[in-house]
């Protein structure tokens, strides 16, 4: 058996209104961001939509630009956003 | 005062920012100044108004990350990066980044960095509206090769990697 991570998921700008909210907690078996964002795009649409592989998803681990191959532990903050735009 | 970032809704004071940030530092000889504006026209269409989101926390921290690295970099004294959230219409300022330091060149510098930083590392969003309905803006390929001037090779835009 996994051991299970409490995680916050946080989504911003486009992604954040295609999913309908803005911040999630959950318990996940994902040991990294790669395994949380297959977990979310397996609930289907529109998860599998604006999270999939061939999208410019952007990914931060407690506030940290980062890849997928991030680590987590328990009580993280992960965010999903597009390409930044500021400035 | 000397390296800060401040994001708020609110408009600033560009004059009383630069007073503020050289006040009580003899050594300051220059002082450069960006402010970024709303223009009424992008890609083509019109813009009404825009709405800018952040990711409160991350966007402080990314920027106070990016002052660090510029007080490293160049020879400066202080810095401060301003930039609004929220509902902006043409004209309006957006941001502004002012660097002091003993001559024009490390501050012309700094400046120019911290804004090139900016533009593809910190969490803002910019969502238009314009006649032909609300779009979010896209990343542009010439703000990573901006910041890749730097020697930072990160990329943003959804092009691939920057080599």
């Amino acid at each position: 058996m996994s051991a299970t991570v409490h995680v916050t998921v946080r989504y911003f700008a486009s992604i954040r209104e295609a999913i309908g909210q803005g911040s999630e907690s959950m318990d996940t078996t994902a040991h990294t961001l790669a395994e949380l964002r297959d977990s979310l795009m397996a609930r289907g649409a529109p998860y599998n939509d604006v999270l999939a592989r061939g999208r410019a998803v952007r990914m931060a681990l407690n506030q940290t630009l980062c890849d997928e191959s991030a680590t987590l532990n328990m009580g993280d903050e992960v965010a999903f956003f597009p390409p930044v735009t500021g400035g | 005062m000397t390296f800060t970032v401040a994001i708020q809704t609110e408009d600033f004071d560009v004059q009383h920012e630069v007073a503020q940030l050289r006040r009580g530092d003899a050594r300051v000889g220059a002082v450069c100044v960006f402010v970024g504006t709303v223009r009424e026209r992008n890609d083509g269409s019109a813009v009404a108004s825009m709405e800018l989101e952040h990711y409160p926390g991350m966007t402080e921290k990314s920027i106070q990350a990016m002052l660090t690295q510029a007080q490293q970099r160049f020879d400066i004294y202080a810095a401060r990066v301003m930039h609004r959230v929220g509902l902006l219409h043409p004209e309006d300022q957006i941001v502004m980044v002012a660097v002091t330091s003993a001559h024009r060149g490390m501050s012309f510098q700094a400046c120019e960095f911290l804004m090139d930083y900016l533009k593809t590392q910190a969490p803002f969003w910019k969502k238009e509206v314009t006649p032909q309905g609300v779009r979010w803006v896209d990343a542009r390929i010439s703000d990573d090769q901006a910041l890749a001037r730097w020697g930072i090779a990160l990329s943003n835009s959804p092009s691939p990697p920057l080599k």
